[in-house]
């Protein structure tokens, strides 16, 4: 028996532990943004809604913290953060929404029905802002400092127990 | 009922598999006992249960039996009746059903009819067919029953995968699954020649047919999927290196080179321990290609299958066969006797050759595969795509196409290139020919550029073997070789062509105006709703005329579909022979001044078609070699018969000589 003829159990013997350890690893599908701590990119996007002017990365740079949030009308999940998104309005975060691939009409209806609370709607139909700051779902939720630098990004949509720590995020901006 | 019956008739499969598999291993040390003698009826038997499971499940779909969970899931009873047949594998537990039954029938099939081999490494093999059947029975029966009743009826099935309600897609994993099950049987004529120690050109002669069957299933599901991805998937490309068009070509190149080198192990008696491992790196690579599709482990376009359970269990079943007959071929290689020596310059030589490079190309596409799985292992997140896979399976890929052009010139162990200096001058004068012409008309990249001259030098090598031949004598299996390489260099030259000179064009439209690209001139006519079965769709209707010719008309649609909710493209084809015009219809891109503008994306292929063109030539090829061997072993058996009969009659005579 010469030692050689082990070698491709050797490979497969490595091929598996490699596959048996992923396995038993908890699938960790959010990716997140490596944009963390940077400021905004330019951008300058038209109105989604007829009743909310656009957005551009200026307006961030006021000295107020605020949330960004990317949201569509398409997006179911975004339908269980509605309320929420309300909850943190009502506390006295101002929300932004940057609604991502999306028709005014669906934008309108989906406003109509589910609540309104965004001080500003930017329409991004090709994802730039989107991906110019490492969001790779929606929806996602950023906290922006008063100088349009980015905070923090919450993945996925906000429930009951995340509105203490956005509003906790966007006090710690303010200082 | 229905669902009762195919579950008990699965079981009785499984039962019989675990006989087969006592009785075959036992009959392998002594195949003239009495349980030796159950196994091939066992095999048989099973086969026929299996189907018989199979059609009860077929049968749940046609009429939408909502109390069987499997077809809730997958079944709407709004769904068009082919799709509601092809939802019956178009899901895991299915696919399991299907993948069993096709192998069952395989055993059967081999039981049946395969007398060359000692009857010791029959039922050595039939045993190891039953041993690889069982994992997949407990597979099935324990954890993916396909005929689970829920506790109550559904009111109204799921829906199938929007994705998957397509005409290819119906057929596209049977298709695979004929492909990897005919490796199985490969891989269980491995194991048993492996156990008897009966590595003989006779071996590789059963074997072939299973392989070569394997290998035509496969290059037609690798074909059609890549059609498919090309069309429905709406990004315009043809293959993504995608870890799942990755699990579909492994088999395929461990199969090419298994192929081959069984044929030199039929011919001249060499390469055995050789072909023994690649007929357990073939399935190995089908089984790989399965866990990585089903498990979920890497991220694909096949997200719609995925269950880490059924991972870990998939892994199981890998670790047990494929380890297993590992194990057995360290212990038994060394005392496998070695093959027939030849010379370098010989054919032996030049397959040894294809059967490195096949197996080089194989070990890049695997390493690209795994490679995120390793680093993620230390939390490091990579994607492998083109800028890797591409070139460095090129790097074998070229002197693999180069050889392949001399090849099958050569003779079989010993032979001299003088003797093959015209034709070798032949091919090299019209490869620097092509290549110095490209470089002069043409600024593409390295990669398609060499991708056009092996193509060209590729096209006609592969008919020189015809050079001085009586065509009409010609065995099967030559005019098979010779198509599947003339098809290899078919689709070499338009996966060249495509991506040395594509144009794409992305462009906002209103109704009347015109987008140009390439030789043609697009006019948007109008968008206008449409409705199916159980979708609606905007549909763009493109008016596409090629350099002033009559207009053809495309209708590209944004589909919606609403059980389940989900979008897809519709890309609309206008397909001339030099190429495809390939348009897809966007979102709304906001008002223009001539109303609404649509978001409107065009690409020109030139030649683009020749890839799947190609890809048929080589299936082509392999039915044809196939048939040849075939019809080749039936002769020789009748031959045989009549012999046996002669002598038979010979002897009598001689007694009754002896009587009187």
């Amino acid at each position: 028996m010469r030692w050689w003829w082990w070698i491709p159990l050797a490979l497969f013997a490595l091929f598996l532990g490699v596959a048996a350890y992923q396995l038993t690893q908890p699938k960790d599908e959010f990716i997140p943004s490596t944009m963390i701590g940077e400021p905004l990119p330019e951008f300058d996007l038209r109105p989604a809604a007829a009743d909310r002017p656009g957005l551009s990365d200026a307006y961030f740079r006021d000295g107020t913290p605020k949330l960004l949030n990317i949201w569509a009308s398409w997006c179911v999940p975004c339908i269980a953060e509605a309320p929420q998104l309300e909850r943190l309005r009502q506390s006295g975060a101002e929300i932004v929404g940057v609604a991502i691939r999306d028709r005014p009409q669906d934008v309108a209806g989906f406003l109509a029905r589910y609540g309104n609370p965004y001080s500003r709607i930017g329409a991004d139909d090709l994802s730039e802002v989107q991906l110019g700051i490492g969001s790779s779902g929606v929806p996602e939720t950023f906290v922006i400092d008063g100088q349009g630098r980015i905070i923090y990004q919450h993945i996925g949509d906000v429930r009951a127990e995340h509105v203490p720590l956005l509003l906790e995020k966007l006090r710690e901006a303010q200082d | 009922m229905i669902a009762e019956l195919g579950l008990a008739a699965l079981w009785l499969a499984a039962a019989l598999a675990a006989l087969q598999l006592v009785a075959g291993f036992l009959g392998a040390r002594n195949p003239d006992t009495e349980m030796a003698a159950l196994v091939r009826p066992a095999a048989v038997v099973q086969g026929l249960l299996c189907a018989f499971a199979f059609v009860m499940l077929l049968w749940l779909f046609a009429v939408t039996d909502l109390s069987v969970k499997l077809v809730a899931t997958n079944s709407h009873s709004a769904k068009p009746p082919i799709f509601k047949l092809s939802g019956a594998w178009g899901n895991h537990e299915g696919s399991m059903l299907l993948w069993i039954t096709v192998m069952a029938l395989a055993g059967g099939l081999i039981a049946a009819v395969e007398r060359r081999l000692p009857e010791k490494t029959m039922q050595a093999t039939l045993g190891a067919q039953a041993f690889v059947g069982l994992g997949f029975y407990a597979f099935l029966l324990f954890s993916s029953n396909p005929f689970e009743r829920l506790p109550q009826p559904a009111v109204e099935g799921l829906g199938l995968n929007p994705l998957l309600q397509d005409i290819g897609l119906a057929f596209h994993p049977p298709t695979l699954y004929f492909g990897y099950v005919g490796l199985s049987v490969a891989f269980s004529f491995a194991v048993g020649a492996l156990l008897t120690r009966q590595v003989t050109p006779e071996f590789a002669r059963a074997m072939r047919p299973w392989v070569l069957g394997a290998w035509v299933f496969l290059t037609l599901g690798i074909t059609a999927g890549s059609y498919w991805a090309y069309y429905e998937l709406g990004w315009g490309g043809w293959w993504f290196w995608d870890p799942v068009e990755n699990a579909s070509l492994m088999p395929w190149l461990a199969a090419t080179a298994l192929l081959h080198s069984a044929s030199v192990l039929a011919a001249r008696d060499a390469l055995r321990a050789w072909t023994i491992m690649l007929g357990v790196v073939a399935f190995s690579m089908s089984m790989v290609g399965t866990f990585l599709v089903r498990s979920g482990i890497l991220t694909s376009v096949h997200a719609f299958a995925v269950d880490p359970e059924r991972g870990s269990f998939i892994l199981v079943l890998l670790a047990i066969y494929i380890g297993g007959a590992l194990v057995l071929f360290a212990t038994r290689a060394s005392s496998i006797a070695e093959g027939e020596r030849f010379a370098a310059t010989s054919r032996e030589g030049a397959l040894v050759v294809n059967n490195v490079m096949l197996c080089a190309i194989l070990g890049v596409v695997l390493m690209g595969t795994l490679y995120p799985l390793l680093t993620e292992a230390f939390d490091v997140r990579v994607s492998v795509g083109p800028p890797y896979f591409n070139p460095v399976s090129a790097i074998f890929v070229v002197p693999m196409l180069l050889v392949m052009m001399v090849g099958p010139l050569l003779r079989w162990r010993r032979d001299r290139l003088e003797r093959v200096k015209a034709p070798v001058a032949l091919v090299a004068a019209i490869l620097l020919g092509t290549l110095a012409v490209l470089l002069i008309v043409s600024t593409t990249g390295l990669l398609p550029l060499l991708g056009l001259v092996l193509a060209a030098a590729l096209a006609v090598a592969s008919f020189l073997p015809l050079r001085g031949r009586n065509l009409r004598r010609l065995p099967l299996a030559v005019w098979g070789m010779v198509i599947a390489h003339f098809g290899l260099a078919v689709a070499l030259f338009g996966m060249a062509s495509e991506s040395a000179f594509s144009q794409e064009k992305l462009a906002a439209v209103a109704a009347g105006d015109t987008a140009e690209v390439g030789p043609w001139s697009v006019v948007l006519d109008g968008v206008h709703p449409v409705a199916g079965p159980n979708w609606t769709a905007l549909e763009g209707q493109l008016l596409a005329s090629y350099d002033g010719g009559d207009p053809i008309e495309l209708d590209p649609q944004a589909r919606s579909f609403w059980a389940p909710v989900q979008q897809t493209t519709e890309s609309a084809l206008a397909t001339r022979w030099n190429g495809q015009l390939y348009a897809v219809i966007g979102n709304e891109a906001g008002a223009g001044e001539n109303g609404a503008r649509w978001q409107l994306r065009l690409w020109w292929k030139p030649f683009v078609t020749f890839i799947w063109y190609g890809g048929l030539l080589v299936a082509l090829g392999g039915v044809l070699a196939l048939l040849g061997r075939l019809f080749d072993d039936l002769k020789r058996r009748r031959v045989k018969a009549r012999l046996a009969e002669r002598r038979a009659d010979e002897a009598e005579l001689a007694a009754a000589g002896g009587r009187g």
